[in-house]
C-alpha cells in the first residue's frame, strides 16, 4: 500500500469526483440513486408517455374545434369536440346577460384587480389612492352589473351565469365571510358565557351539515322565517348561506390562530394597561391572522369551489350552464369536453389563490431562521 | 348617576349586564322567527307534524342495502338513503385512503419524478371542485363506457359497461359455517399471540417475526377449512341477458362514480396531510434513530410513524367527515342518498320542508359531532406532555 505525501504549498483545486455535479450529477442523483429508485423512474417515464401522448392526442391533435354538432364534429375526427365550448363560450362566461352590455361585466371584472390590488399588495404605490377606490368599488360594480342608475338598463338576477356568477358569488362570499369569521372566533374565545356559547352552537352547526342542506334551506324554507309578503333574490339568499358558512370554518382557523399566539404576549398587554378591544385590535388579531393566512385562503379556495352548489338549486352557473348545453341533443354525451373545460377554469383560478397564500406567507415570515 | 358608572366600571357587573343585554336580543330575534313561520304557516294552511314519515313513499329507489320497495313509509325510504350514504362513504373513504397515504409517500420520496408527478396530481384533483369531479366521472362511465353488449370484459368474469359494473358475487353452501370458524379461530390466536411476543420481548428481549406468523396464521386457517370442508363458496358470475347483464353483484354508474371522484378528490388532501404529518416530525429524530443502527424500515415503524401519527389522524378524521357530507351531492347525479331521498323526492311529495331538512340536518348534525368528540378525545389521549 503506498501512501501518497504532499509537502507543504499551494496545489490547484481538484475537479469534483466524476457523476456527482452538474446534469449528469443531479440524474444521478434525484432518479437513479437506487435500485427502485431507478425502477420508479422507469415506471413514471412509462406512464408519464402514455399518459401525454393520449392526452395530446384527444386535447389537440384529433380535437374538433367547430362544428354543428356531436355528429359532425365525430365525421371530422375521433377526438375531443371542443364545438360545444366554442360555439356558447358567451354563455359559459356570461350566462344569459344580454349581449348588448356584456361590456359592464368586463369593466366590472377588470376594475376588480384594480380594487384588490391594495389589499393584495401591501407595497403597491400609491397605495393609499387605490384604497380609496377598493371602498367605493362595491357601489361601483353593483351599480354596473345590476343597472336601473345613470341610465344603464336594469339587468334581472335571474340572468346571471357563468363564470361571471361564479366569481360574484365567490368575491361576495370571501369578502363578508372574513369579518363574519374573526367575530366568531373573538366570540368563541370569549370570557362571557352567553356570547361563547352562542358562537360555539353557530359554528358547530355550519360545520356539521353539508352546505347543500344550507342551500336548500336558501331556496326553499328561508322565507318562513321572514315576514309574509317579503320576497328577495334568491341570489341573496345564496350568498347569505356562503358567507354563514366558511365563516364558521374561518372562524375555527382563526381559534386556531389565536391559541397559537404565546400567553407573554397577553400578559404584556394586560402590564400595558390595553383594554379588551385594544388588545384585539393591537396584539391578538396581528398575529393571529398573520399564523392563520394559510387556513383562511384554503376556506376561501373551498367557498370558490362550492360556488358550483348553486346548480343543484337551479342557478346557472358554469356547470347549469354545461348541463343545459348537454341537454341540447346537438351536443349530447359530450359531457367529458364540457367539464374539463370548467375544471380547467377552476383549477387555474384556484393554483392562483394558493400561489398568492406561499407568497403572501414568505413574506410575512418574521422567524429569524 | 355615580351607581350606574359604578356598575359599568366594574368589570364583573358589566359582564353580567352585557350578558343579558345579548340574551334580550337572542330572545327577541327567536320569536320574531317564531311568530314569521306561525304567519306564514296560518297564511299558507300549513301545520308541522311528522305524520308523513309512516305513509307509503311511493317512489323507486334504485340501490338498497335492506329490502325496499315503493309501497314502504317515507321513513324506511330515509333508512336506505342514509345506509347508502353508508354505502358510498365506505368505499370513498377505503380508495381515499389507499391512494391518500401512497401519494403523499411518492409525494417525498427522493425520486424527483414521481415525486413531482404526484404533487401535479395533488394539485389538480383539489384544486377542481368535488362536484366537478362526480359529474367528469359520472360522464365518463355513462357516455365513454360501451353498452353492455360490447362490455369491457375483465378475464370473462368482471364486466365494465355504461350500466355499471358487475363483479362475480361469492354464493355461500352448507358447510360455510366451519370457515367462519375458522377465520374467528385465526384471529383470536393471533391477537394472543402477538400479546405473549410482546411480553416476552419485555422480558427477555427476544423477537419473534410476528407480524409474518400472525399473517399466515389468519390466511390459512380461513384457507385450510375452506379445503377440508369441500369449497363451500361458489361464484355467481354475471351474464348478459338481454340488454343487461343478470347476476353477480352490480355497482351501479352513480355509486361508482361517486366512490372515484369522492376517493380521488379526498385522496389529494390525504396526501398533503401525510406529507405535512411526516415532515413535521424532527429532523433530529430521525438522525438519532439511524445512528443508534436501526434500519430503515424500523425507523419509519418504529420512530416515525408513532410520531407522525398523533400529527396525521387529526386532520384526517376531519377529511373522512368531509368526504361523508360531500356524498351529499350525489343527488346531482340521482345517486338515492339521505339528501335525495328524505330531503329530496320526500320533501318536494309532502311538501314539509321543515320537518325533512331538519330530520336530515340533525342525522348529519349528530354524526359530526359525535366523530369530534372522538377526535377531541384522541387528541387529549396522545396529547404531548409539556414539561
Amino acid at each position: 500500500m503506498s501512501r501518497k505525501t504532499y509537502k507543504p504549498g499551494n496545489y490547484p483545486d481538484l475537479p469534483p469526483p466524476p457523476g456527482t455535479v452538474g446534469i449528469h450529477g443531479w440524474i444521478k442523483q434525484n432518479l437513479f440513486s437506487s435500485i427502485n429508485n431507478s425502477l420508479l423512474t422507469i415506471i413514471s417515464v412509462v406512464l408519464l408517455y402514455y399518459f401525454i401522448d393520449g392526452i395530446i392526442g384527444w386535447f389537440f391533435l384529433d380535437a374538433v374545434f367547430d362544428a354543428e354538432s356531436k355528429i359532425a364534429c365525430r365525421k371530422i375526427d375521433d377526438g375531443a369536440c371542443w364545438a360545444v365550448i366554442t360555439r356558447r363560450v358567451g354563455q359559459f362566461v356570461y350566462g344569459f346577460y344580454p349581449e348588448a352590455e356584456r361590456w359592464r361585466i368586463d369593466i366590472t371584472f377588470l376594475t376588480m384587480f384594480l380594487a384588490f390590488a391594495p389589499l393584495l399588495y401591501p407595497d403597491i404605490p400609491k397605495r393609499k389612492w387605490l384604497l380609496y377606490f377598493s371602498l367605493i368599488y362595491p357601489f361601483f360594480a353593483f351599480v354596473l352589473i345590476m343597472g336601473g342608475y345613470f341610465g344603464l338598463q336594469k339587468i334581472e338576477y335571474s340572468l346571471f351565469g357563468g363564470f361571471m356568477l361564479t366569481v360574484i358569488l365567490g368575491v361576495c362570499g370571501i369578502v363578508c365571510s372574513l369579518p363574519l369569521g374573526i367575530l366568531l372566533a373573538l366570540g368563541r374565545q370569549s370570557k362571557l358565557t352567553v356570547v361563547r356559547t352562542l358562537s360555539v352552537c353557530f359554528i358547530e352547526f355550519m360545520r356539521g351539515v353539508p352546505l347543500i342542506t344550507l342551500l336548500f334551506v336558501a331556496s326553499s324554507m328561508l322565507n318562513y322565517f321572514l315576514p309574509p309578503g317579503t320576497n328577495f333574490s334568491i341570489l341573496v339568499r345564496v350568498i347569505i348561506m356562503f358567507t354563514f358558512f366558511s365563516a364558521a370554518y374561518i372562524a375555527e382557523v382563526i381559534r386556531g390562530g389565536i391559541q397559537a399566539i404565546p400567553k407573554g404576549q397577553y400578559e404584556a398587554a394586560d402590564a400595558l394597561g390595553m383594554n379588551y378591544w385594544q388588545k384585539t385590535r393591537f396584539i391578538t388579531l396581528p398575529q393571529a391572522l398573520k399564523i392563520s393566512i394559510p387556513g383562511i385562503v384554503n376556506t376561501f379556495i373551498g367557498l370558490y369551489k362550492d360556488t358550483t352548489l348553486v346548480v343543484v338549486i337551479g342557478l346557472l352557473d358554469p356547470l347549469g350552464i354545461g348541463r343545459a348545453a348537454l341537454a341540447d341533443t346537438k351536443w349530447n354525451g359530450l359531457s367529458t369536453e364540457t367539464y374539463l373545460f370548467v375544471a380547467l377554469f377552476f383549477f387555474v383560478s384556484c393554483f392562483a389563490m394558493s400561489r398568492y397564500s406561499l407568497w403572501l406567507e414568505n413574506k410575512l415570515n418574521t422567524d429569524q431562521k | 348617576m355615580t351607581f350606574f358608572s359604578n356598575i359599568w366600571r366594574n368589570e364583573k357587573s358589566r359582564e353580567i349586564i352585557v350578558q343579558i343585554i345579548v340574551l334580550f336580543f337572542l330572545g327577541w330575534f327567536i320569536s320574531w322567527l317564531v311568530m314569521n313561520v306561525n304567519a306564514n304557516f296560518k297564511a299558507l294552511g300549513k301545520d308541522i307534524s311528522f305524520e308523513f314519515l309512516f305513509i307509503p313513499a311511493g317512489y323507486d329507489i334504485n340501490q338498497y342495502l335492506i329490502e325496499y320497495n315503493n309501497r314502504d313509509s317515507h321513513l324506511r325510504a330515509g333508512i336506505v338513503g342514509l345506509l347508502n350514504t353508508g354505502l358510498v362513504a365506505f368505499f370513498g373513504i377505503i380508495l381515499a385512503t389507499v391512494l391518500g397515504f401512497s401519494l403523499g409517500i411518492i409525494r417525498l420520496s427522493k425520486n424527483w419524478l414521481a415525486s413531482k408527478i404526484a404533487y401535479w396530481y395533488i394539485e389538480f384533483s383539489r384544486n377542481v371542485p368535488i362536484l366537478l369531479h362526480i359529474l367528469l366521472w359520472h360522464g365518463i362511465i355513462i357516455n365513454t363506457l360501451p353498452h353492455p353488449k360490447k362490455a369491457i370484459s375483465l378475464g370473462d368474469v368482471t364486466f365494465l359497461s355504461n350500466r355499471g359494473f358487475y363483479i362475480p358475487k361469492p354464493l355461500t353452501e352448507n358447510g360455510i359455517e366451519l370457515v367462519y370458524l375458522f377465520t374467528v379461530i385465526g384471529v383470536i390466536f393471533a391477537v394472543l399471540f402477538a400479546k405473549y411476543c410482546k411480553r416476552k420481548q419485555d422480558l427477555t428481549g427476544v423477537q419473534y417475526p410476528v407480524f409474518w406468523i400472525n399473517f399466515t396464521v389468519i390466511l390459512s386457517f380461513p384457507l385450510i377449512a375452506f379445503f377440508l370442508s369441500g369449497m363451500p363458496i361458489s361464484f355467481e358470475i354475471p351474464a348478459l341477458k338481454g340488454f343487461n347483464f343478470r347476476g353477480g353483484m352490480h355497482m351501479s354508474p352513480e355509486l361508482a362514480a361517486l366512490t372515484f371522484a369522492l376517493g380521488i378528490y379526498t385522496a389529494a388532501f390525504i396526501a398533503e396531510i401525510v406529507r405535512a404529518g411526516i415532515l413535521a416530525i424532527d429532523k433530529g429524530q430521525r438522525e438519532a434513530a439511524e445512528s443508534i443502527g436501526l434500519k430503515a424500515s424500523k425507523v419509519m415503524n418504529l420512530v416515525i410513524l408513532p410520531q407522525a401519527r398523533r400529527v396525521i389522524i387529526p386532520p384526517l378524521t376531519s377529511q373522512y367527515l368531509n368526504l361523508t357530507k360531500n356524498s351529499s351531492l350525489a343527488i346531482a347525479i340521482g345517486y338515492m342518498d339521505l339528501v335525495a331521498t328524505l330531503g329530496g323526492i320526500s320533501l318536494n311529495q309532502t311538501g314539509r320542508e321543515m320537518e325533512t331538512m331538519l330530520i336530515v340536518m340533525l342525522i348529519y348534525l349528530s354524526v359530526s359531532l359525535t366523530i369530534s368528540a372522538f377526535m377531541n378525545w384522541y387528541n387529549n389521549k396522545v396529547k404531548l406532555v409539556g414539561r
